[in-house]
């Protein structure tokens, strides 16, 4: 049984196909990093995963069960929009309000609920850092808080959508080791998204790139190639490796990095984290 | 000064409303939807207006347009509560329309002036009971949404993807604002809502950063702000309304002070 499973899947928005007829299976326990372009549908299919986007073909299936709304066997991590910033609440009580935030009628915290709290934000290092506001936290501390929301029930299976949008070096390097580790204690499988793959490549068991309607699931060196990167960008594109550094060029650009320069979706909420993480 | 009937029944009324609103004040303030409960107000004047002109009760008429609308906005989703511009839009045509009843309402001069800037010491008894169980119902309907709804509103994509209903809590929460509306425009009018459903909240958030304990300390702000502004307009015989605003103000800039002193030590 995988993890995840994409078995010849359409998604259809507006009228244009996000995917078309795309398969790939995610074991579980191991660690994928989704990369695309802006736009190429990462955040959509993570969506549809959760079954908050309807497919238009094909079948999704999760653990081996279809994909459905509400699923307790996924943690996720929606991309962050800044929301956060500014606001005078702890961690704590914002991890507090997931932990418990699908209860209706009176229902206080009890004991074993407060434990996994505690057990979520010690497993991400975050402990301490939920006692401050989260809104004045800086943006790779508060990206560890709010990662720690995914593992409340312990789930085997994590969504983790660009956890490292607009994090510094140093920060970028302290998340993704803690998806490792996270994805090693708990056993559990990970797709993590990401606009960039030098950050991830040498964590990540396999990688799944989207572009063009299609995604590709393999090992990074299969993957990560002129012909198959040139098929989901629809442009040349050539691949130069330096020792462990990865260079996605199209003619003497490199894509990834303008990818993420040109991203101004985010808007004012945009923050970086100390300094400039693209300079 | 509890000693007069009609004293101990604006205490009882505006007690009740304050603490609704200090509550409910505090999520609206949380989700961002202030706006939306300015806008609600508007909507309520038309209510009562229309009411009076039909011979109704006011507070039938402010509690019913404030539901519809609030209902309303909710179920047409956040997109809807977000769009400042539609909303001033529908608030000055409420207000409008507002006048358009009380122009062919004879008793109009004093019937407008409570409704815009509210008459707690005429509230008599049968109003009393009303505010009572409509505030009762209220507390009742938020404490069992409460959970999803400080969940919905602090990350609404990862609310949808555990499963609540937002569109649901949306509008459950918009009806339960509509209410408070109403209640607080019994005390302080339609036009000073404001200062019994926001500034007792924003103060609470400058004072603390938990939530349970902000919620407490916005329904105390609230009740000592309409309990403080009775006894200062029965000593002075200023308007309460005034006194209430002064003290909601006064509560605002004093805690935004604290807080900026404390960031800066
Ligand atoms: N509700 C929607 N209706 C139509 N198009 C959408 C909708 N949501 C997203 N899109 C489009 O789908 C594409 C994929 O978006 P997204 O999944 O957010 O990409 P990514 O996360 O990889 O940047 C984009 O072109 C986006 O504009
Ligand atoms: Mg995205």
């Amino acid at each position: 049984m995988s993890a995840l499973s994409f078995d010849s899947v359409t998604i259809r928005l507006g009228r244009r196909d996000i995917l078309s007829a795309a398969s790939f299976a995610v074991r579980e326990g191991e660690f994928v990093g989704m990369l695309g372009a802006n736009g190429a549908g990462k955040t959509t299919l993570m969506r549809a995963a959760l079954g908050l986007v309807p497919v238009a073909g094909g079948a999704i299936r999760v653990l081996g069960a279809p994909a459905t709304r509400g699923n307790p066997a996924i943690g996720y991590m929606p991309q962050n929009r800044g929301a956060m910033a500014g606001l005078r609440l702890t961690g704590w009580d914002v991890v507090a309000s997931a932990a418990v935030g699908r209860r209706f009628g009176f229902a206080p915290l009890d004991r074993a609920a407060r434990r996994e709290i505690d057990w979520a934000l010690d497993e991400v290092g975050a402990r301490d850092l939920a006692r401050r506001s989260i809104g004045e936290l800086s943006g790779g501390e508060r990206q560890r808080v709010l990662l720690s929301q995914a593992l409340l029930g312990r789930p085997r299976l994590l969504l983790l959508d660009e956890p490292l949008i607009s994090l510094d070096p140093a920060h970028q390097k302290s998340v993704v080791e803690i998806a490792r580790r996270v994805c090693d204690d708990l056993k559990a499988a990970i797709v993590f998204s990401a606009h960039e793959l030098n950050p991830l490549v040498n964590v990540i068991d396999r990688v799944l790139y989207l572009g063009a309607g299609s995604a590709v699931l393999g090992p990074v060196d299969e993957v990560v190639t002129g012909p198959v990167l040139s098929r989901l960008y629809g442009a040349e594109i050539e691949v130069v490796r330096v020792r462990d550094r990865w260079f996605v060029m199209a003619g003497d650009v490199e894509v990834e990095r303008e990818a993420h320069r040109h991203d101004g979706r985010h808007g004012p909420a945009h923050e970086h984290d100390h300094g400039d993480a693209h300079a | 000064m509890l000693d007069y009937d009609f004293m101990r029944t604006a205490f009882v009324a505006s007690g009740v409303a304050a603490v609704l609103a200090g509550v409910v004040g505090y999520f609206l303030v949380l989700r961002g939807q202030t706006f939306a409960g300015h806008a609600l107000s508007h909507v309520g004047f038309t209510g009562a207006t229309g009411a009076l002109l039909f011979g109704l009760s006011p507070l039938a008429g402010l509690v019913g347009f404030t539901l519809v609308a609030g209902i309303g906005m909710g179920l047409f989703g956040e997109k809807l509560a977000e769009r400042d511009v539609a909303i001033g839009m529908m608030l000055s045509l409420a207000l409008g329309l507002g006048l358009l009843f009380l122009h062919f309402y004879t008793a109009a001069a004093t019937q407008a002036a409570a409704l815009l800037f509210g008459n707690v010491l005429g509230v008599d008894s049968s109003a009393l009971l009303a505010l009572v169980a409509l505030a009762a119902v209220s507390l009742g309907a938020l404490v069992s949404i409460g959970r999803p709804l400080v969940f919905a509103s602090l990350q609404p994509e990862l609310a949808e993807a555990r499963g609540v209903p937002l569109r649901f809590v949306s509008a459950a929460f918009l009806a339960i604002v509509a209410v408070t509306v109403a209640e607080c425009a019994q005390i302080v009018g339609v036009l000073l809502v404001f200062t019994l459903m926001v500034g007792p909240a924003a103060a609470a958030m400058n004072l603390t950063r938990r939530l349970w304990l902000g919620i407490a300390a916005s329904a105390a702000l609230a009740l000592a702000e309409a309990w403080g502004g009775l006894t200062l307009a029965y000593n002075t015989d200023w308007p309460t309304s005034f006194w209430i605003t002064a003290l909601s103000g006064l509560v605002f800039f004093g805690a935004t002070a604290a807080r900026r002193l404390g960031e800066a030590m």
